[in-house]
């Protein structure tokens, strides 16, 4: 919009009037009518379930619609597959994008179309060719074209996925969801592409969870909600377009625009916490093939949140401390008793459970139901010579399904059906069901919307209420500062520091996470400080 | 024979398909966009059990047998023994009588009966066993060896070859296990060593005689439990119990979760190697059983004749039976229909002196045409390699 001037509205790229999509009986998409504009952000708001997916599905042709139509550039167009709309410039990157494990990033941008001379696979040109769009892009430092796809970080996978994208130029570029698995460093990198991408006049839709990113990056909000077009508005303070009149939207009118009401506090700030308890467990100097010498504590009755970049080595950190990965060296102390745990199964009948951080890859069965999902670590308390009593599972699974208020049709649905907040919710069913004395969460409000989020919040402070230790694995600093009764920050396998919630603030907490790339001299500081807190 | 197995199974699993599942399933699978929120119509379908629902509740179950994709392939199933019993017996009336299908059954049904229900068990699992059928010709050798030198002790040559079957199955487990190998290679190498091993000990021949004499395999081939050819019997015990474990112990529950998502059921504190290699020391021993069923029908020991491409059919049950190769999906009805079907299909063609070779095209078929038809009702779609 920069080239257009202040006053004039950049020309319409998409625009889809009337879009309606069914599957059987629920109505995913609503007569919907959303306009695109080239050269802005348009960020995609709305809780899971709002139908935000299946606008970016229908979309790109890989859901025929309904009822409606699309236009692109001003002319009616229907797609009849993926293959069909990117030909014609419109392009999604998944939030979980398809990697070719064994080829290098080079054959992985570019397949489909491999530059080729009758059918002789030309490897110095593809190089040559990913080279220069990695670097065009400002990628140089952290893609490599000759890696191979299963050696890449989440992140590097997502930049895969979005060179893809741009190979050939799109007019319409949608990113779902981008930066769940990136870290700040990488988010920000992300931006400046998009920013670069809209100057280019690209029309972008960004579809994401996160208030302050949204906010950042977008020129207009449109807002979704059980399927149906709630607004779109005008972000404040990008730009001088307040002029057109319409009013700027905040955070709060965000929020009840999602979930049609008031979120008074996401983060439940105003329960009192209790005095923490005994000592759960005590890590010293435990070390593994990721991390080295760690030492902390976790009370009964206490929050401790994990905080650090993405590759930390947190997720490494707590699947060695249930036994998943082996340690080399240290030790753990468990409810006051040394304890090796040489598999998850040891720590669960110890009394830990885990949440991991990927919750259909690691903890949910997606084909079976709701109840056996629950039920899953509990079949030695309810059962008698091996033998399942149900009447005890269904009660069991029925009282924390009601207690966590998770939608679900029945407890004999798949667990697939549900949505990303209820699937975790049923995830912490399943271990409330166990009553752990030490819950691990991983990433426990990954891919969950604001309404669901908020409930998992209020959970995790009914269970640290209930005196169940709690270590926090999280990558959204909000998160962990609100959560938290103690934030542990990690970086390249190390503690680098501890603050108590009193003294923590989001620049706190990011300078231990990055201290390594801060002077030798900090680094110093910070470790002895860290040294003299545990 | 199906019968008691067919109650137990429909009663413990139709819960989960009320009439809409269906419906609901391909709604969010496609978009997730689906029914997050409670809608009123639904609820009550899957009530706690004793409500007054009840009523509604027998009816959603009667509608979600119709159209769950799991028991669409068993009603096609069903309806095709029901086509190929109606078809034989027109022409042959003699074929549905109890002495032919007991003939039926103590031919070659009992073979692949058992293989094939244990197969079922290490395909729910995840695994794969293409090695049952060296198996149970090696246990039948190395019982007819342990028969012959122990001057025909019928209880040691039994043993014996049971005792094979689970070392079979051992060596099996410790190698996808502990040297991981993947489970279609491991145990092709174990089908060609075993069977190498049973040939060279029995020298490619058949071994031992007089079996007819001792009273443990007189019972084996004539005898009869409860009114039940004992081979019969035998195939409906291991079926129930095959149901039993998988439908209310927490040991089903857990195969079904590591066929499903290893991972998971690994970090909620399954131990997962355990599990396989219990299922491998399973699948060799019910093998080693029919072995030891083969000696007492043959009258010997051999490597070759009645095992060979067992493996294959015992595949083509857990296939037919619903399983997916990828783990985690399956179940005893449907492999009890299927082994009726195939036992069916190959004693109906006997009975109607159609060549033999016919019997194997109409079995692929047979199976191409349930595991499309399955497929189909996934509404997967067409592209590449499926799962």
């Amino acid at each position: 919009m920069t080239s257009t001037g202040p006053g004039t509205e950049p020309p319409i790229a998409l625009r889809m009037t009337g879009v309606s999509k069914r599957f059987g009986p629920v109505r995913a998409l609503r007569d919907v009518s959303v306009e695109f504009r080239a050269g802005e952000v348009t960020a995609l708001m709305g809780e899971n379930g709002a139908g935000k997916s299946t606008l970016l599905k229908v979309l790109i042709g890989a859901l025929p619609i309904d009822e409606g139509t699309v236009e692109l550039d001003g002319r009616p167009v229907t797609f009849a597959d993926p293959t069909a709309s990117r030909a014609a410039g419109v392009r999604v990157v998944a939030q979980e994008p398809e990697i070719i494990p064994h080829v290098s990033v080079a054959e992985n941008i570019f397949v489909g179309a491999l530059p080729a001379r009758r059918r002789l696979f030309r490897k110095g040109e593809l190089v040559a060719k990913a080279t220069e769009l990695i670097v065009r892009y400002g990628f140089g430092q952290v893609l490599h074209p000759e890696t191979v796809g299963s050696r890449l970080t989440p992140a590097q996978r997502q930049l895969v996925e979005i060179l893809r994208a741009l190979t050939d130029q799109p007019r319409v570029i949608a990113f779902d969801e981008p930066t769940s698995s990136l870290s700040d460093g990488e988010v920000e990198l992300l931006f400046t592409l998009i920013r670069r991408l809209r100057e280019q006049g690209v029309a972008v839709i960004y579809v994401s969870h996160r208030l302050k990113e949204v906010f950042a990056l977008g020129d207009r909000i449109a807002v979704l909600r059980d399927g149906a077009h709630v607004g779109t508005r005008p972000v404040a303070g990008t730009s001088e377009r307040s002029a057109s009149g319409t009013s700027m939207v905040t955070e709060a009118e965000l929020i009840r625009m999602m979930v049609g009401r008031d979120l008074s506090s996401l983060y439940h700030d105003e329960v009192p916490r209790p005095t923490p308890g005994d000592v759960v467990l005590d890590v010293a100097g435990v070390s593994s093939a990721d991390v080295h010498d760690i030492s902390f504590q976790v009370r009964a009755g206490e929050i401790v949140g994990l905080a650090g970049l993405i590759g930390a080595g947190r997720s490494e950190l707590v699947r060695a401390l249930i036994g998943a990965e082996p340690i080399t060296g240290g030790s753990v102390t468990f409810q006051g008793n040394v304890r090796r745990f040489h598999s998850p199964k040891d720590a669960v009948r110890a009394g830990i459970g885990l949440a991991p951080e990927e919750r259909k890859a690691e903890a949910l069965f997606m084909q079976r139901s709701v109840r056996e999902n629950t039920a899953t670590a509990i079949y030695d308390r309810i059962r008698r010579f091996r033998v399942i009593n149900r009447k005890a599972e269904r009660a069991t699974v029925a009282t924390f399904l009601e207690r966590l208020r998770v939608r679900t049709p029945g407890m004999e649905y798949p667990v697939s059906n549900l949505s990303g907040g209820n699937q975790q919710k049923v995830v912490l069913a399943r271990w409330l069901a166990r009553n752990p004395a030490l819950l691990i969460l991983d990433e426990p409000t990954r891919g969950v919307d604001v309404g669901a989020k908020s409930e998992i919040y209020a959970i995790i402070h009914e269970l640290a209420a209930t005196g169940i230790a709690i270590l926090m694995v999280s990558s959204e600093l909000p998160e962990v500062l609100g959560l938290a009764d103690r934030i542990i920050v990690m970086q390249n396998g190390r503690i680098t520091g501890e603050l108590a919630r009193a003294e923590a603030t989001e620049e706190g907490v990011l300078a231990l996470a990055m201290a390594d790339d801060l002077s030798d001299l900090v680094v110093g500081l910070q470790t002895e400080t860290s040294g003299a807190a545990t | 024979m199906s019968d008691p197995d067919t109650v137990t199974d429909t009663g413990a699993t139709t819960s989960p398909d009320t009439a809409t599942s269906s419906d609901t399933a391909t709604g969010a699978q496609s978009s997730g966009a689906g029914p997050a929120a409670p809608r009123p119509g639904v609820e009550g379908t899957e009530a706690p059990a004793g409500t007054p629902a009840g009523d509604r509740n027998h009816v959603a179950r009667v509608l979600g047998v119709l159209t769950n994709a799991d028991r669409v392939q068993n009603l096609i199933l069903l309806a095709v023994i029901v086509i190929i019993a109606a078809f034989v017996t027109s022409r042959q009336p003699a074929f549905l009588t109890w002495g032919n299908l007991s003939i039926a059954v103590t031919g070659t049904i009992i073979l692949f009966g058992l293989t094939g229900l244990v197969e079922l068990l290490v395909i729910i699992v995840g695994g794969l066993d293409i090695s049952v059928g060296s198996i149970v010709g090696l246990s039948s050798v190395v019982g007819a060896l342990v028969w012959t030198h122990t001057g025909q002790n019928g209880g040691l040559a039994v043993l014996s070859a049971l005792l094979i079957g689970l070392l079979c199955g051992l060596a099996n487990g410790l190698l996808i296990i502990y040297g991981r190998v993947n489970p279609f290679i491991a145990t092709l190498a174990t089908l060609a060593a075993f069977k190498g091993i049973g040939q060279v000990l029995s020298d490619g021949g058949a071994i031992g005689s007089g079996f007819a004499s001792n009273a443990i395999f007189i019972f084996i081939q004539r005898g009869s439990v409860a009114g039940l050819p004992t081979q019969l019997f035998i195939l409906v015990i291991v079926a129930l119990a095959l149901a039993f474990l998988l439908l209310y112990t927490d040991i089903g529950r857990n195969v079904y979760a590591i066929g499903g998502n290893p991972t998971a059921a690994r970090l909620a504190g399954v131990n997962i190697n355990r599990y396989v290699l219990a299922v491998y020391l399973v699948v060799g021993f019910v093998a080693a059983i029919a072995g030891v069923i083969l000696m007492a029908r043959q009258g010997f020991g051999q490597q070759t004749g009645s095992v060979d491409g067992l493996e294959l059919k015992a595949v083509t049950v857990a296939a037919l039976g619903g399983a997916s190769l990828r783990g985690g999906r399956g179940g005893v009805l449907g492999a009890a229909l299927a082994i009726v079907l195939l036992g069916f299909l190959e004693n109906g063609m006997n009975v109607l002196n159609i060549n033999t070779f016919w019997q194997n095209v109409a079995q692929g078929t047979l199976l191409l045409i349930a595991v499309i038809a399955q497929q189909r009702r996934r509404k997967e779609r067409a592209i590449g390699i499926p799962d």
